[in-house]
């Protein structure tokens, strides 16, 4: 193709002459986007949400978000004549009397769900490459405000249907928001609009959730891309990529094309599981009434930690001038979520904080070259994954044949013992890659061909690691340290002196240390000097005497 | 295949396991990629490849046109109304779409893989900040532009201008007010402490049936019953907070945390509403007369006054005083004595106040 076709020329010599979007596209149509498979996790929470709208726009034609009792005459025979709520009867109307409305009810709930899964995938990336770090911090906020309000989004959205299900994580909220010192009562009254369960609560969350939080979802979105636009993707390390550079395949055609694609993907597997795999089947709940609930009722997956923490917590409550603190639904409501969140927005600039370090970096790190960070990463993996498990514990007791008071008296202990473990042993293997990476480097790796010294011993021959990944090893950055050496009169630096400073100097020495630096590639002692040998030995073609 | 050339072809071992192979096109010098024509780190595909994996992708769209045919043929064929009707229609709709979905995604991808060339292209990255000369220019501007305004100057234009933004700012939260009435006092009492029409206590009935119990009948041998005021069978305000559940015991099974005068012949009644966050404790163990609530596993001693056992909970099931009417049905001979369900700021510790008035 020499010229582009009229067709396009035309609407956009139309559209350059008003927009001057001419210069734009220039800069942009060949804009480098680094490839790694780890890169995708965030585009799966993005097409995620592009299906939730769709789909969410596509239920709101027939969902009634109204607590008026009516009784029900539609064609699920097993409810017929039942009273329920307005709200209800619509969801049962989209399950059995739309067509489609059942596999767009469940395509948005799996969608859901793959958003908060996309969401934590893609934070968990970002953290354990350290892609967070300088000039990306405020996308990594923009992040965790996002992650915090996609699952109110879930909440206010799972809640609407004012099935049995429902109903019965509507009381915990409310039970929860009254355990809130001093304002709790008032707020679950502004809430509920009065006494629990009310008449307002559905209408409101129906706001909340198709308008007032979608919206800011989708501001911060795009600004999370807008940003990621402008300050470029971050890189692995490997041949001929710095600092200073991307490396990688242009946005037009080739990401683009692969974008479209993987939104395809992500559309139809979500399809997929929207149509084999039924999920919140409202139907066998029935209407929702404050003195009945079912055996094993259970939050969506991302408000399981939370129901965990719940269980576990023992029975404490304090009484005092005619007031209560209600500690044991208020510390797992509260502080589980509020450690992960809080340390998440703040990580990065502890992380400055600690290590001094304020240059730019666009290198994605492999997270066995932090060790401290990645164990700290895992240790709250752990944390609320072990929150997450608790959450369960009465399917756990049941189909694991365990007493049910015996696991919540274990969680007790492994919430705390879980993630001291975790950090320990995640250290240990990160330090022990390293090793593995150094030792790539100054012995290169295992060849297959086994060769008898002279004075009888078989030893491997190792060549050097390809190219690329020897590039993609040394790519490792030492983190850096605070200066804490005392000076010639044994006084340390200004900054030092104090408790915290002392405690910083600390920290820093002990989050940057290098503990396994990487050779130069040349190797020293006896036992290695034979293999170097043996490069030389292999090269000159005599292991054909080996077959 | 391999930058080790002193190795014969029968022994390439220069990967470490689980890497990607070593004609992978990362690296640029590797022999099995072309060397780029014309623009550099443009790598143009294998012609023979291409031909080939163009017939594949043209058959996969054609799969996705078939698909979305079958999709709009589900819609108009399959109707919905009954349990197995609406699965067909579940099954088709969403077994087209998703094999039209999957058709043309997996189409696109064989074409960029295949068809597109492999890109090695690199690009400068440039430092976020902006240069001193031009952060100099903005901070004398922003101070020319304070100046001009008369923002600095003019102190008092300030200060009314803070005054008048400060209510105009409250305004939206206290438009907020009218969400809900206060609290008040609500969250103490029940229905159950509300006047009947005649004036008579107010009896206890079956949830659900509606029907009063016979106190002589009444029996539950290793059951519990769920229990509702009469005349608030469907009102969802007064059940979150007077449902109750029914129990028998025989007299020598009660312990002293139960209070035999709320009883009538070993009959007792319990809110219902667990005193942790409100969920109905609705699951009864009848040889231990442990009462179990389902979402967060509080447990309940019956016999004993509801009192914890285990679980997060940290108070009894508060009990109904109970008596029986002149035609022997059960009724409520008052209000629950402390507020139900769960805790609140502002409940205090109303068992305490209980014993404290009683001795």
């Amino acid at each position: 193709m020499n010229a582009p076709p009229k067709a396009i020329t035309g609407p956009s010599t139309f559209l350059d002459d008003r927009l001057g979007a001419g210069s734009f596209l220039k800069r942009n149509l060949r804009k480098i986007f680094p490839d790694h498979w780890s890169f995708l996790l965030g585009e799966i929470a993005l097409y995620s949400f592009i299906i939730l709208l769709l789909t969410g726009t596509f239920l709101t034609f027939w969902f009634k978000p109204s607590m008026g009792e009516v009784t029900y005459f539609g064609s699920y025979r097993e409810l017929y004549g039942v009273r329920m709520s307005e709200a209800y009867q619509s969801a049962l109307h989209i399950s059995f009397d739309v067509r489609g409305g059942l596999l767009i009810r469940q395509i948005h709930h799996w969608a859901a769900l793959m958003f908060v899964v996309g969401m934590m995938a893609h934070m968990l990336r970002v953290f354990f490459t350290g892609a967070y770090r300088k000039p990306r911090e405020l996308n990594w906020l923009i992040g965790v405000i996002l992650l915090t309000l996609a699952l109110l989004e879930g909440l206010t959205g799972y809640s609407l249907p004012d099935d049995l299900l429902s109903g019965a994580g509507l009381r915990i909220t409310e039970g929860v928001m009254l355990s809130i010192p001093v304002i709790g009562t008032y707020l679950a009254f502004f809430l509920f609009g009065g006494e629990y369960p009310g008449h307002d609560v559905i209408s409101r969350f129906y706001t909340i959730h198709i308008l007032l939080i979608p919206g800011i979802l989708l501001a911060l979105i795009s600004a999370h891309l807008i940003l990621m636009w402008v300050q470029k993707h971050t890189q692995m390390a490997g041949k001929d990529r710095t600092e200073r550079n991307v490396v990688g395949a242009p946005f037009y055609p080739a990401f683009m094309a692969k974008s479209g694609a993987f939104f395809l993907f992500t559309f139809g597997v979500v399809a997929l599981l929207g149509t084999f795999a039924q999920i919140n089947p409202i139907w066998l709940f029935g209407p929702y009434n404050p003195a009945n609930i079912s055996a094993g009722s259970q939050p969506d997956w991302y408000m399981g930690f939370l129901e965990g923490a719940l269980r576990i917590m023992p029975p404490w409550e304090i009484n005092f001038l005619d007031h209560t603190l209600t500690l044991s639904v208020l510390i797992p409501a509260l502080v589980p979520l509020g450690i992960l969140m809080t340390g998440l927005a703040l990580y990065p600039f502890i992380e400055q904080w600690v290590t001094g370090d304020r240059r730019e970096h666009h290198f994605a790190e492999r997270p066995r070259n932090n060790p401290h960070r990645t164990s700290i990463g895992i240790s709250s993996i752990t944390f609320y994954g072990i929150l997450w498990l608790l959450g369960a514990n009465d399917l756990i007791s049941a189909n694991f044949h365990i007493d049910l008071y015996t696991t919540t008296l274990i969680g007790r202990v492994v919430i705390f013992v879980g993630p001291a473990i975790a950090y320990w042993a995640t250290y240990r293997i990160c330090i022990g890659l390293q090793r593995k990476d150094a030792e790539v480097l100054s012995h290169g790796v295992e060849s297959g061909v086994i060769k008898r010294m002279p004075s009888g011993e078989y030893i491997e021959v190792h060549t050097p690691a390809a190219e690329d990944i020897a590039e993609h090893i040394r790519g490792k950055h030492e983190i850096p340290v605070l200066e804490s050496a005392e000076d010639g009169e044994g006084i340390p630096p200004k900054s030092a002196r104090t408790p915290l400073g002392r405690l910083r100097t600390k920290m820093s020495a002990a989050y940057g240390t290098d503990h396994v630096p990487l050779g130069d590639g040349h190797v020293h002692g006896e036992h290695e000097e034979a293999h170097e040998d043996e490069h030389a030995a292999v090269g000159a073609g005599e292991h054909k005497q080996l077959h | 295949m391999t930058e080790q050339n002193e190795f014969p072809e029968s022994r390439v071992p220069v990967r470490v396991i689980g890497t990607p192979p070593a004609d992978a096109p990362i690296v640029e010098n590797d022999p099995g990629v072309h060397a780029p024509e014309g623009v550099p780190g443009v790598i143009p595909a294998d012609p023979v490849k291409a031909r080939k994996a163009e017939r594949v992708v043209a058959l996969l769209f054609v799969i996705a046109f078939l698909a979305g045919v079958a999709f709009i043929a589900s819609y108009v064929l399959f109707q919905v109304g009954t349990i197995d009707r609406t699965a067909t229609s579940n099954y088709t709709l969403g077994a087209s779409l998703a094999v039209g979905l999957l058709a043309l995604a997996i189409g696109i991808t064989v074409w960029v893989r295949q068809i597109m060339p492999k890109y090695n292209l690199v690009q400068e990255r440039h430092a976020m900040a902006s240069d001193p000369d031009t952060r100099e220019y903005v901070r004398d501007t922003f101070v020319q532009g304070a100046d001009e305004s008369g923002f600095v100057k003019h102190r008092l234009l300030r200060r009314t201008l803070l005054l008048a933004a400060a209510p105009l700012g409250l305004a939206p939260l206290i438009l907020l007010k009218d969400l809900g009435p206060l609290p008040g006092t609500s969250l103490r009492h029940t229905v159950w402490g509300e006047p009947t029409k005649g004036g008579k206590p107010r009896r206890l009935v079956v949830e659900g049936t509606g029907r009063p119990i016979l106190a002589a009948d009444f029996n539950s041998p290793g059951g519990i019953l769920s229990v509702v005021p009469e005349g608030f069978e469907e009102d969802l305000d007064a059940l979150a907070k007077a449902t109750l559940i029914l129990l028998k015991f025989r007299p020598e099974e009660l312990k002293q945390g139960t209070n035999l005068n709320w009883t009538h012949d070993g009959i007792v009644a319990y809110s219902k509403i667990c005193t942790h966050v409100g969920c109905p404790a609705a699951l009864y163990e009848q040889t231990t007369h442990h009462i179990l609530c389902p979402c967060h596993q509080s447990t309940f001693d019956a016999s004993d006054g509801a009192k914890v056992v285990f679980g997060p909970a940290a108070r009894p099931l508060p009990q109904l005083p109970i008596g029986i009417d002149e035609e022997g049905y059960l009724v409520a001979k008052s209000d629950f004595k402390v507020p139900v369900g769960p805790s609140f700021w502002e409940r205090g510790d109303a068992e305490a106040k209980l014993r404290e008035n009683a001795s």
